[in-house]
């Protein structure tokens, strides 16, 4: 074990990663992530229990009343809220980035892995990678537990495509997660946090009830919600309908928001003292 | 033995520091850092906590940059050469850790994947320190489950799966029990055997004198003192002689008499009053018996009298005259905290 043997790494002046560095990189970081969820099964517990507790909640509690104001009974509330819960699913899981990310740097393991000679962004593509893996999980728990109540899909296309736009939306939210979980002390306050911009996004939204009978100052905000854009084109796709308002909100938002956060999550992750 | 020299980046160095400062809004982490660790040797870094060992350690790693001063690793700037800075230094410190949830095994070869190592060799290498580090039977188990000293021997074997040139062990055994230090302890010994050049961060002079051969103290930021391990010794008194009179009144006569004549260590002889007891700094078994011989000659009765290793705060008060500050008042234990946004 010589210390000669390092030197022969070093790329002399090139400093910089290529492409298949990165790629090895954020394998390596998948890997421990993925580890984590095998060492520890009950960290997968809210993408497989969530889907299942919340459609039943809203199927059988709120179904009836809310699918009579919709012109039809509780089969008309299912058909409603399945694609409001998918939106709703990839905000919830999006969130649970910010905590993982935050126990790193208390840790230690981040003071490591930023001590090592890898593109910042790895670690950040791997955990974002991870958490999408996850909502995608969820996302098909869900679907089943919502074609098992009822839900009938009328363009198998459609449900595609908005599984995509929700996996689209939901990695751009992730970046403001991120950068919480930078910045904030401790994961405590990371969800805390993430539950203060949760609630009001998914509950002042077309998610879980048509927003025709809501104020007009609230239909402002819901109108231009991506949870409602998101929701609104998930059923557009998946049972026909209109698609084209939700579809151009929610990409403009998951546009927005990652051109704007996704630099300062890199950059508050790289001067991180 | 000078060992600050002009040139900022001297052959043979393997870390070359200058003028370094951070300040953390008032406090002074770093207040103007001197450094020079030569190449296949240990420098020790002795200084109390809120001493700014750790922030020099992070600023060395290129997790922190310097608000003034420079400093150069194997060659590289740490502002400006990260990169390349990154594949050539191995960190075990009180903060860069292993991923607890994640078996030893798994810890090595995911650290020898971010190493560019290819699949193979990230595994070989994996097995290889396992094995030096006597780990290889909980390799599987998670690394929570492993005991205070497999934690740190866990660390260790982390810091050395890229062969670094320099390797920082910010504060080793802290907080381990005594026989488990003396296994890090044997374990850093073997990695110095090897010839890796080291910069030890320690609160302990005991700990710097069994690792070290160059030693640094700071205070508050600043440079205290620096030079070999044997020359500190000697200057703050190789070691103690602690010498307890009957009569509390004879503490000062005593100190007065042995200080004038001159048989002591480069340091005075100091009073403890609290403790009712003497402090003789003595450099060899001869001034030892001259000064027992002294004082039994004077006819002063004594209680007890001990020989020990120069406490840090006893090498604060003979460098600086006064005691390693309390870092509670004073400087925050853990200046990241203070700064966390």
């Amino acid at each position: 074990m010589s210390a000669t043997t390092v030197t022969s790494a070093v790329t002399s002046a090139d400093t910089r990663i290529p492409l298949r560095g990165h790629l090895r990189h954020t394998g390596a970081l998948l890997r421990r992530n993925l580890l984590w969820i095998r060492q520890d099964p009950e960290s997968m517990f809210d993408a497989l229990l969530m889907p299942v507790i919340f459609t039943l909640l809203f199927v059988y509690v709120f179904g009836g009343s809310i699918g009579k104001a919709l012109g039809g009974g509780q089969q008309a509330y299912v058909q409603y809220v399945v694609p409001g819960l998918m939106a709703m699913t990839s905000l919830s899981m999006a969130q649970g980035v910010g905590t993982g990310f935050n126990q790193d740097f208390n840790s230690g393991v981040m003071d490591r892995f930023r001590s090592l000679p890898i593109g910042r962004g790895s670690v950040l593509f791997a955990k974002i990678a991870v958490e999408l893996a996850r909502m995608l999980i969820a996302t098909a728990v869900l679907m089943v537990v919502g074609v098992l109540v009822g839900f009938d899909i009328t363009h198998w296309a459609g449900l595609f495509a908005a599984v995509g736009l929700a996996t689209l939306f939901a990695s751009s939210i992730m970046w403001v997660f991120l950068t919480l979980g930078v910045i904030m002390k401790n994961a405590q306050s990371v969800q805390a946090m993430g539950f203060l911009t949760l609630f009001p996004l998914q509950f002042g939204s077309s998610i879980f009830a048509p927003t025709n009978s809501m104020p007009g100052w609230l239909r402002h905000f819901t109108d231009y919600n991506p949870m409602s854009g998101l929701a609104d084109a998930a059923r557009g796709l998946m049972n026909g309908g209109p698609v084209a308002h939700g579809l151009w909100v929610t990409l403009a938002w998951s546009v927005g928001i990652t051109a704007v956060m996704a630099p300062i999550a890199i950059h508050k992750f790289r001067t991180k003292s | 033995m000078t060992r600050i020299d002009d040139n900022p980046v001297g052959g043979g160095h393997a870390v070359t520091v200058r003028g370094l400062v951070k300040h953390y809004g008032e406090t002074k982490a770093l207040d103007g850092v001197d450094l020079d660790v030569r190449e296949g040797t240990v420098m020790g870094v002795l200084g109390p906590n809120g001493a700014g060992k750790t922030t020099l350690v992070r600023i060395l790693s290129t997790l922190i940059t310097p608000d003034a001063g420079r400093a150069t690793v194997a060659g590289y700037d740490v502002v400006r050469q990260p990169r390349q800075l990154r594949r050539v230094i191995g960190l075990t410190g009180q903060y860069a850790s292993v991923d607890e949830k994640l078996p030893g095994w798994e810890n090595l070869y995911m650290i020898g994947r971010l190493l560019d190592l290819s699949r193979k060799d990230a595994r070989a290498r994996a097995d290889e320190l396992l094995e030096r580090f006597s780990l290889t039977e909980a390799a599987r188990r998670p690394a929570s489950t492993y005991s205070g000293g497999m934690r740190r021997r866990l660390d260790l074997a982390a810091s050395m799966i890229g062969r670094p040139a320099v390797l920082y062990l910010d504060e080793p055994t802290t907080g381990l029990d005594p026989r488990t230090r003396n296994e890090v302890w044997d374990e850093v010994k073997a990695m110095v055997g090897d010839g890796v050049t080291v910069l030890l961060t320690t609160q302990y002079m005991e700990e710097a004198e069994q690792l070290a051969t160059e030693l640094t103290v700071v205070d508050r930021g600043k440079v205290i003192a620096n030079g070999g391990i044997e020359e500190l010794k000697a200057r703050v008194g190789g070691r103690t002689l602690r010498v307890r009179p009957v009569d509390p009144l004879q503490l000062r006569p005593l100190a007065d008499m042995l200080d004038e004549l001159g048989i002591t260590g480069l340091a005075t002889t100091t009073v403890d009053t609290e403790s009712g007891t003497l402090l003789v700094p003595v450099l060899s078994d001869e001034q030892l018996t001259a000064v027992v011989g002294a004082v039994t000659a004077r006819g002063i009765t004594i209680s007890s009298i001990t020989t020990e290793l120069p406490s840090l705060d006893e090498v604060f008060l003979s460098l600086t005259g006064h005691r390693a500050s309390a870092p509670q008042d004073t400087v925050p234990a853990d200046a990241r905290e203070e700064v966390a946004v």
